[in-house]
């Protein structure tokens, strides 16, 4: 009369708290959850395959829709990839400028990151004060180009325009108030016991299973692999600037949750570095007037906030657009460790987990 | 015959409204309370400050389409959220808000009835208030309802043995189970009982707050984790039962705390002649103020804390505070011997 069997819910593609539309079914026994099927394609608008029917420039703003709450990062991917497929110089300015950029980008989406994991556990006010704080990149971005999400603020070869005049003081003064404001999410939650209750020992995964998964970026630090392009293949300005890699010990929750908020700081120091050493020049190297690429094939990675973005592009060096455009998203590299991470866990942890990878669905599907 | 049904009537008539209104302006200063917290303005359209946004919320719930889901059970459905409102009412039956007094000639008791078994009156209404959130998960037919109703039953399960434990200490400071009768204790023996029984309030007031499904223990109705909890199915009036029996809920327990633990309506120090002026202000007033303050709390809470997980939160109950809440007991029960 009586039997147990396992309980199949579907988490998504309409929850609250998937990041977007993405969808994992579980199976649980009670609340334990014995496997997860991630599934996933719900944002696929075929940006990889658009990208080989547009020009060079074109593409630009295509990346701006993969990761949206980092578009410039993405833009500076592709643009250097482009860059590295012409060999072609950029001026000093522009890359020190790409870097302020890159890692005001890292902020907002940091920022983005810690609100909404916080709020997945349940701590909602951390949500509502780094929003606060995502406001003020976002107004500095349009200061610079004009839009709020999708920037569209890089070209082949540097910038489309010169820092407006105070901007930099204005990037100053933004790293003067967010000192403060990260010190205050972490009075909410570094040493609050219900948070460490939640965080601590959930989903923890060693650094070898981490490579061996594909894991990158802060997901991958908190594993205790100090992996991180900024440092290993310099781009933009990064070999001129002073700056450390924040690494966990435990590879749980908790630690990928220390590394991001370390990062918050690291990047303030870059940024102050940056935009106090901005040197003068030229915004935009010797582009030639039509983009058009020899023959050949490229792959470059940067570190984008979710973790290392890459970039292989194939050009036929007959056409005026890509033969074959190909992303490695680390949101999507990233999602594949979910079903090893929530194995064993408990439903609440599911959405600890999810948070904790920091993915964009708009990056994972393209 | 006016004492008899008239002035009882009129009493139910005047808490059952004023709580109604009371619960309805709860959700507003929490909206507020929470927005000011996180640097926003909270509902600023709907009146001066916001201050008519419950009765637009009032006219928009009651407004919408009521639906039951074709699988659901139909008869269970409709009766959960009265199950779970009820019992959230009946409870201001015997809460004091102040003592008997002197109104147009006649002696008129602050409470609309004083029954000797008044706190076993409340923890046992206030129980049966669960059902309705178990019923609720189990008549929605759906996944996420039947998970968070599970969560339910057993959290207030576990967390009324603490809570209740803890009253049985009070009880043994007033000797008494009726709700004016402890008061009266309070008064006799100069002290409140939060003095006393510091402990026994503490595990009071963590295990309203798990009984009310409030932060950090509101995991029936966990947003993040279970979409809309118990009542991801329920819309409209359905759905504001439960939601005002929340509210209700939260302010029976204030009250209950207030009554057991901080004097009930007497103002602050009751027996020093010094502060007689302080008389001049009505003793239900001092009853309000002290239940006000722990409504701000409990949002406060809510503000500020991340949510248990569910086994955390039943290690909480049944490894810590139940232990600690015999403690307890039993040290009362010693020093009480001792002492008489």
């Amino acid at each position: 009369m009586f039997d147990t069997s396992e309980l199949v819910i579907n988490m998504g593609p309409q929850h609250p708290s998937t990041h977007g539309v993405l969808r994992v079914v579980l199976r649980l026994d009670g609340e334990k959850v014995v496997d997860a099927d991630v599934i996933m394609g719900y944002l696929h608008r075929g940006i990889e395959k658009l990208s080989e029917n547009r020009n060079w420039t074109q593409i630009i703003l295509l990346t701006d829709r993969m990761d949206y709450v980092a578009a410039a990062t993405s833009n500076v991917g592709y643009c250097e990839t482009v860059e590295k497929l012409l060999q072609l110089e950029v001026p000093r300015r522009a890359r020190y400028v790409r870097t302020i950029l890159c890692e005001l980008q890292r902020i907002a989406s940091h920022c983005l990151w810690v609100g909404t994991h916080a709020m997945d556990i349940g701590a909602m006010t951390v949500f509502l004060y780094a929003f606060r704080e995502r406001e003020l990149i976002l107004d500095l971005f349009e200061e610079f180009c004009g839009a709020r999400l999708t920037y569209n603020s890089m070209r082949i070869g540097g910038l489309p325009l010169d820092i407006p005049p105070g901007w930099d003081k204005k990037v100053l003064e933004f790293c003067k108030i967010m000192d403060g404001k990260v010190d205050e999410y972490e009075t909410l939650l570094t040493h609050n016991r219900i948070w460490l209750e939640r965080t601590k020992g959930i989903g923890v995964i060693s650094g070898a299973e981490a490579t061996a998964l594909g894991m990158c970026g802060p997901t991958l630090r908190g594993s205790g692999v100090a992996r991180d392009v900024r440092k290993d293949e310099p781009y933009a300005a990064y070999d001129e600037m002073e700056f450390d890699v924040p690494i966990g010990t435990a590879g749980d929750t908790y630690d990928r949750y220390l590394v991001r908020m370390e990062e918050f700081r690291q990047s303030l120091r870059i940024i102050r570095q940056a935009t106090e050493g901005l040197p003068e020049g030229p915004i935009v190297g010797k582009v030639p007037r039509l983009i058009k690429p020899a023959a050949g094939e490229t792959y470059h990675a940067i570190e984008s906030p979710k973790g290392e973005l890459g970039y292989f592009i194939v050009s036929d060096g007959k056409s005026t657009n890509p033969y074959r455009f190909r992303v490695r998203p680390p949101s999507f590299c990233n999602l594949q460790a979910l079903p090893r991470l929530v194995r064993g866990h408990l439903v609440a942890d599911v959405v600890a987990l999810i948070g904790s990878i920091d993915i964009v669905s708009g990056e994972v599907d393209r | 015959m006016i004492d008899q049904f008239v002035i009882p009537l009129l009493k139910i008539l005047i808490v059952l409204n004023a709580t109604l209104v009371g619960v309805t302006y709860m959700v507003l200063l929490e909206r507020k309370v929470i927005a000011w917290a996180q640097s926003r303005l909270g509902p600023m359209r709907v009146g001066p400050y916001g201050v008519l946004q419950p009765v637009a919320d009032a006219i928009k719930l009651m407004l919408k389409e009521d639906i039951t889901p074709v699988k659901a059970d139909r008869w269970v459905f409709t009766a959960a959220p009265i199950i779970s409102m009820v019992p959230a009412l009946i409870v201001y039956a015997v809460i004091p808000f102040g003592p008997t007094v002197r109104m147009f000639g006649r002696d008129v008791s602050l409470s609309i009835t004083d029954i000797n078994v008044g706190l076993l009156y409340v923890v046992s209404v206030a129980s049966v208030g669960v059902y309705g959130i178990i019923l609720a998960g189990y008549a929605s037919n759906s996944k996420f309802p039947l998970l968070a109703s599970l969560r339910a039953s057993a959290q207030l399960i576990s967390y009324e043995v603490a809570v209740t434990l803890t009253l049985v200490s009070v009880i043994l400071m007033s000797g008494t189970l009726s709700m004016v009768g402890i008061v009266n204790a309070q008064y006799n023996s100069r002290v409140w009982f939060a003095f006393v029984q510091p402990l026994a309030f503490v595990i009071f007031f963590i295990g309203g707050l798990a009984e009310t499904n409030r932060a950090p223990f509101d995991l029936p109705e966990a947003e993040q984790e279970l979409t809309g909890g118990f009542h991801t199915e329920y819309s409209g009036m359905r759905f504001a039962l439960f939601f005002l029996a929340e509210y209700a809920n939260m302010i029976v327990v204030s009250s209950v705390a207030t009554t057991l633990f901080f004097g009930g309506w007497l103002r602050p120090f009751p027996n020093v002649a010094a502060l007689h002026f302080l008389d001049i202000v009505p003793s239900w007033t001092w009853f309000l103020i002290k239940s006000f303050v722990f409504l701000y709390i409990f949002i406060w809470v809510r503000a500020t804390l991340p949510r248990y997980r569910y086994d955390q939160l039943m290690r909480l109950g049944w490894k810590v505070l139940i232990p600690l809440a015999i403690a307890n007991l039993v040290v009362t029960g010693i020093v009480k011997v001792i002492l008489t």
